[in-house]
């Protein structure tokens, strides 16, 4: 290793030009973008939301609301399999999360649970004596957690898509969890108020002689009817059919629109399938209010006047915002679950730039303060350390913008704190070097033995500070992973430039000047 | 040029006689951290406790101040509310605690302040954390540094004995202790950043053992005849410069984190600044001191052998 091997050399300046080369788009403004930037093959660093601004929200899907439903069509299914195999049943109904019911004597037990198993075989099926209790298995609630997150996901994408905000980032995260990031958004309470909304749309008869001035939240309804409350009042009731003659399942398109009296509303367009049941059942029902139902709430209930088929108008006491959202809701399609807001950040963009600035600053004097402390504590060879740290800030950005890291407020700190523990390397280097020279060794062994004995150090100490590093990254949630990933990668990259840059700047040094005497 | 020399080369302090006051100190500081989260607990941040938190610039300074922005919350019966300045005179910070009800009540908690302040304050940032996520952010916290610590020992009983391992881990916990310690004596917010402060700590403290406890290893098979006493103040001799070297750089980036990095992160520089100093102390006084209860053996195994370099041979 004495001699100065002409191909590593190469490799190394090779390797800096790379560094150069990927971090330099970061340091030309964006008004700056002309032709020359655009030959660079890298891109910028990508900045967090505390930088750049933006929201950030975590949602979780009502995924109980989500089983409830499911047990119920669970039940009407049981319901229809049992009819089928034309076995007597009495009692079926819904108890916390099981479906129960009696079974008539002289069925086989045997039988009714292949019956049941045939509707899903992951189904947990238990009796006591003639008394069946079905619920779903752990099974069945990941897969019904698993397609609800997909449409979930879906859903909320188009919503958020259809406001036109800017590159915003859907993930889901854990089983029933939602990161949506909205960059540049600083008041994201649009976006909530749409995601805040299922929007199931359904189209339901109000009884035909109970009226709404006549009735409660508390009024005893008749077989098959439920009292809904109005949407703008919650005081008002209506008397509605439970059996829903027309979903927002089979909305083809809405738009916002006015009425005949100027006010806003929201007019729909229904499938052709829609269509056909729409009009058959507006048809049969001439004279009877139609309620409109929007989450379990009755928006309006006109009394249907003729027989509709595939375009109707939604009325109500709507402002023009709330038609627009109304209709973009019912565009998306209703989420298959309501979505629970766990956490929301959100950074205006004065709070980010300033920020950005803070962190420029403190990255400039940080790296002229630590360089002219090595400077002036090791004369030449800190020159070389200087040199090895330049690379070694030059190599981080790189290498961020490289793999498109998302670079964070704590991120910037990163990045200084490893300025400050980059020379760490060196300074171990030189101390052993003075050491190995004040124990009597020629300068250039002492040189030599100083590099080869401080490396074993270097990476015990390095690696086990990377553990602690890597913690941190599993530990992640956005800008302390961005710490993390920062802080690792300056690990790496002060491994190279502090060993291997310093080493060949001294060893030039050495060669071409024949010191004889330590000089620091 | 004349260079600066923090460290004159070829001390000979007596590092161990400290050995007892070290570990008095040492009780002090850690009784001192226990009392401290007994009476005070931690000051913790909407991040671990769940609430609300707004940063609000005015935008007019002559209306804005922290008596008004107090006066304009205080009609929304928010329940417990802290205001307090933000780096800057014209900055604040509101902190709302969690509202009763569900999720709906903290979101509209939201609205409502900014419907209050939206006159005369900008919103810089806005968060809401809800009482689920916060438990599980200081579950993962907690989870976070008890890997960390973990793995780090078991590298270090790898690469060294295991002796050394049980020093550093106690020399670490002492680290991670003290500066929460910190954090509950002075009040600070305990957050998200403080975990990052702290994991970054570790890491620090740690590395800095490591170098001393390298040398020490070295020093063992080097100088066989002499006593362990003899052998760990050489070694703490020998790298003290290096010590003190790098925690003056280290200092003085986190003293410019610490003044020219913002508000958001004075209060990370603070724990890490701590860090250093304790990191540093407990790598001589406590990792070093714990390995004299040992009886380290000398490494006559042929495996421990160090490499000896060629020129060497």
């Amino acid at each position: 290793m004495k001699s100065l091997s002409k191909i590593r050399i190469i490799l190394i300046l090779f390797s800096v030009f790379l560094g150069l080369v990927y971090a330099a788009p970061n340091f030309f403004n964006g008004s700056l973008q002309n032709n020359s930037i655009n030959l660079l093959p890298g891109k910028k660093i990508n900045l967090g939301l505390d930088l750049k601004g933006g929201s950030y929200l975590l949602l979780k899907a009502d995924m109980e609301v989500v089983f409830a439903e499911k047990l119920e069509s669970l039940m009407s299914d049981i319901r229809s399999s049992l009819r089928k195999s034309k076995i007597g049943y009495k009692k079926l109904n819904i108890m916390e999360d099981f479906v129960s019911f009696q079974m008539r004597k002289g069925t086989s037990v045997e039988k009714i649970k292949s019956v049941i198993l045939g509707i899903d075989k992951n189904l947990i099926v238990k009796n006591n004596t003639d008394i069946f209790q079905i619920e779903f298995s752990d099974a069945n609630k990941q897969k019904i957690t698993k397609t609800t997150m997909m449409q979930a996901i879906e859903i909320v994408r188009r919503r958020i898509d259809e406001t036109g905000t800017n590159e915003p980032s859907i993930q889901q995260q854990g089983s029933d969890r939602i990161i949506v990031q909205l960059p540049g958004l600083d008041d994201p309470s649009r976006i909530k108020k749409l995601l805040g909304k299922t929007a199931k749309l359904n189209f339901q008869l109000v009884h035909p002689t109970i009226l709404s001035e006549d009735i409660n939240k508390d009024s005893k309804s008749p077989p098959g009817y439920i009292v809904l409350p109005e949407d703008k009042n919650l005081d008002r009731f209506y008397m509605v059919n439970k059996r829903v003659m027309v979903s927002g399942e089979m909305l083809k398109d809405a738009s916002p629109t006015f009425d005949r009296n100027n006010s806003p509303s929201v007019s729909f367009q229904l499938s052709p399938l829609g269509g056909k049941k729409f009009g058959r059942v507006t048809g049969k029902n001439v004279g009877r209010a139609f309620a409109i139902v929007l989450d379990g709430k009755v928006v309006s209930a006109p009394v249907i006047q003729t027989q509709i088929f595939s375009t109707g108008q939604i009325t109500g006491a709507f402002s023009v915002q709330e038609t627009n959202d109304l209709a973009l809701v019912l565009r998306s399609g209703a989420l298959p679950a309501p979505m629970i807001i766990l956490e929301e950040r959100s950074v205006g963009p004065g709070l980010g730039s300033d920020s950005i600035s803070s962190g420029k600053i403190a990255s400039i004097i940080g790296l002229i303060a630590v360089m002219f402390f090595m400077l002036i504590t090791y004369g030449v060879f800190g020159i070389f350390a200087n040199i090895a740290l330049f690379c070694n800030i030059i190599f981080i950005i790189a290498l961020l913008s490289m793999i498109q890291a998302t670079l964070t407020l704590p991120g910037i700190a990163g990045i200084v704190l490893t300025m400050g523990m980059a020379v760490d390397a060196n300074v171990l280097i030189f101390e052993r070097i003075k050491e190995e020279f004040n124990a009597g060794r020629k300068i250039v062994d002492a040189i030599e033995a100083g590099f080869q004995r401080a490396i074993s150090t270097i990476v015990d100490a390095n690696l086990t500070t990377l553990f602690a590093a890597l913690a941190l990254y599993s530990f992640g949630s956005g800008p302390i992973k961005g710490f993390s990933v920062t802080l690792m990668i300056g690990i790496a990259t002060s491994m190279f430039t502090a060993i291997i840059i310093t080493k060949y700047l001294v060893l030039f040094y050495s060669k071409k000047k024949d010191i004889n005497n330590i000089l620091f | 040029m004349k260079l600066l020399r923090l460290i004159p080369s070829n001390t000979n302090f007596d590092f161990l006689r400290f050995k007892k006051i070290a570990f008095i100190f040492s009780a002090i500081i850690i009784l001192g951290t226990i009392v401290s989260l007994l009476i005070n607990n931690l000051n913790y941040g909407i991040d671990f406790k769940g609430g609300i938190l707004l940063e609000l610039r005015s935008n007019n300074s002559n209306n804005g101040n922290i008596d008004d922005l107090r006066n304009k919350v205080s009609t929304l019966n928010a329940g417990e509310v802290s205001i307090q300045n933000f780096g800057k005179e014209t900055d604040f910070l509101v902190r709302i605690q969690k509202q009763d009800g569900n999720q709906k009540q903290q979101i509209a908690m939201i609205e409502k302040v900014k419907s209050v302040t939206n006159k005369d304050y900008n919103v810089r940032r806005s968060e809401f954390v809800g009482p689920v996520v916060g438990d599980e952010l200081k579950t993962a916290g907690m989870l976070a540094v008890s890997l960390a610590l973990l793995s780090i020992m078991v590298y270090i009983w790898f690469r060294f004995e295991w002796q050394f391992s049980i020093a550093a881990i106690i020399a670490l916990t002492h680290d991670v202790l003290t500066t929460v310690g910190l954090f509950s004596i002075l009040k600070l917010e305990f957050n998200l950043a403080t975990i990052a402060a702290i994991l970054t700590t570790a890491g620090y403290s740690i590395n800095d053992t490591v170098v001393i406890f390298d040398r020490v290893r070295e020093n063992l098979r080097r100088y066989k005849s002499k006593d362990h006493y003899f052998i760990y103040n050489k070694s703490i001799n020998e790298t003290l410069s290096r010590t003190v070297i790098t925690s003056v750089t280290t200092l003085i980036a986190l003293f410019i984190i610490f003044f020219f990095g913002g508000a958001v992160l004075s209060d990370f520089a603070l724990a890490m600044i701590w860090g250093v100093l304790i990191g540093t102390f407990s790598s001589i006084f406590v990792a070093v001191s714990l390995l004299t209860f040992f009886n380290i053996n000398k490494g006559d195994k042929v495996e421990d052998q160090p490499n000896v370099p060629e020129y060497e041979r």
